[in-house]
């Protein structure tokens, strides 16, 4: 079990700490629903150094990553960053990820932890022309700091102008005393912030001037547990439960970062499959009745005849009902139509709405 | 960690209270704390009679569900609607306003396989 930076620290604020993707994480502090609500209405937390890190570089650097990724990183200027995936040869995805460009022969790519090794072994796999590969992901830390108040508490920390930055942007600067820290306007919640990423012997440092900044916007560590129902309110993908090896990306309706500007590993196969129409699609639900769905649970029609499974499930804190996402034929599929969730003995009725579930 | 003298307990985290032939079920404060923010307590079994071990209902927390079991044979006489809408009880007042079923028990032999308060301490190594 690899340790964070900050696992003394969690520790010492009562996180409950569980083993994910090798590292032993905090799941939650006080508890998630009030660890949610908290980064809806005012500032929280996460510490996510579990993700991985890997700096790509050289003048082979765009023509690797334009191979491995689905999106259009030559669309990319410096500092600017793009949510992407990695298609694998059979039609599903080896991982999402999100592409940095620094400059022109100098990009970082942020993966899921769960995902690193088997990334790198594929990105080196395809990297015939040989560009510079470097992983970073035990050298960096990374926190997530998100809410609406996230802005105007940690603009005492860096002279970078924190209001005005777009989403998706990124600046390498100064922050909390440390130089050449990471700060990007990007986030898992919906509810706004940065996440920055930093050396693993600046994490305390920062984590403690993070903390003292946001005390009087009423700051408060969150764990991954609350990270997954405000990523779900959101309706945003997670790896391993709405997208893996065996999901496309144009089922999962990730079509729009996948650009069919250029080649990529299976763009022809992906391709045909957009023009064509998918078989599956990935929907979002509301349940009409009490109950949770849960990631496994069978999606049914009215004869009880099972047409997909639940790949994502919550009690939603914000909007107090039974929320999730999975795939169902085509036909199926449309915002307002009916479906029904299996939960133990009993078919609950469901609607398909439109994501995000939050509108804030 | 709160362990009530007055209560038997079960291996499956559960405290049972003794009444006459009745007794009252409900989770630990260890049970609670480890499922976390409790959002659903579901019993589609009242006025039913099962036998011991059956599940007579779910709790859901908001990231895991788990089975209630029964802790003696009998039949579930009452169950607690309040929890329908403040389902944070089980959270706050676990051992009180967070009581989930009252049953008839069939047979006080069972009471005896019951777990003591030192003995459901010492599995949960509080």
């Amino acid at each position: 079990m690899k340790e964070i930076a900050l696992d003394a620290i969690h520790k010492s604020l009562n996180a409950k700490m569980v083993p994910f993707a090798g590292y032993n994480m905090p799941i939650s502090y006080e508890g998630v629903n009030i660890e949610h609500q908290t980064v809806r209405e005012k500032l929280g937390v996460f510490d996510v150094s579990h993700m991985g890190e890997f700096l790509i570089s050289g003048d082979k650097a765009l023509e690797l990553i334009q191979k491995v990724c689905s999106n259009d990183a030559s669309k990319l200027t410096d500092g600017k960053a793009q949510y992407t995936c990695m298609p694998n040869e059979s039609g599903g995805i080896v991982d999402d990820l999100i592409v940095y460009r620094i400059n022109e022969e100098k990009y970082l790519l942020v993966v899921n932890a769960s995902n690193i090794e088997k990334d790198w072994n594929w990105i080196s796999h395809h990297n015939t022309m040989d560009a510079t590969m470097r992983d970073m992901s035990d050298e960096l830390s990374l926190l997530a700091i998100q809410g609406p108040k996230a802005a105007e508490a940690m603009q005492a920390l860096t002279d970078i102008d924190l209001q005005n930055m777009k989403f998706y942007t990124f600046e390498v600067a100064e922050f909390a005393g440390v130089e050449k820290v990471i700060i990007s306007a990007t986030g898992y919640t919906g509810s706004g912030g940065f996440e920055i990423y930093f050396r693993n012997e600046d994490a305390a440092e920062i984590w403690e001037k993070v903390m003292a900044a946001g005390k009087d916007y009423g700051i408060k560590p969150i764990g991954l547990a609350a990270r997954d129902t405000l990523r779900l309110e959101m309706g945003f993908c997670l790896y391993g439960n709405d997208i893996d090896e065996t999901t496309s990306p144009i089922e999962a309706g990730l079509g729009w970062i996948t650009k069919f500007t250029k080649d990529f590993v299976n763009s022809e196969n992906l391709k045909k499959e957009k023009e064509e129409g998918p078989k599956r699609k990935l929907i979002a639900f509301e349940l009409d009745e009490r109950g949770i769905p849960r990631q496994g649970y069978d999606i049914v029609d009215e004869n009880g005849k099972v047409i997909g499974q639940v790949t994502s499930g919550t009690m939603s804190p914000s909007l107090e009902k039974g929320i999730g996402l999975g795939y169902v034929p085509t036909e199926v599929a449309g915002v307002g139509n009916k479906i029904q969730i299996q939960i133990r003995k009993k078919a609950v009725p469901a609607t398909q709405v439109k994501s995000p579930f939050f509108k804030g | 960690m709160n362990i009530p003298q007055d209560c038997k307990y079960t291996k499956d985290h559960e405290w049972v209270k003794i009444d006459g032939d009745t007794a009252t079920i409900g989770i630990t404060d260890f049970a609670q704390g480890e499922l976390g923010d409790i959002v659903y307590v579901e019993v589609d079994t009242l006025d039913e009679t099962l036998e011991r071990e059956e599940v007579f209902g779910t709790v859901e927390a908001v990231k895991t569900v788990s089975d209630l079991y029964l802790p003696l044979s009998g039949e579930i006489v009452a169950f607690n609607d309040s929890l329908e809408d403040e389902p944070e009880k089980v959270n706050s007042d676990p051992y009180g306003e967070g009581w989930m079923v009252k049953i008839k028990f069939s047979d006080a032999s069972q009471v005896e396989d019951l777990l003591t308060p030192e003995a459901y301490k010492e599995i949960i190594g509080s």
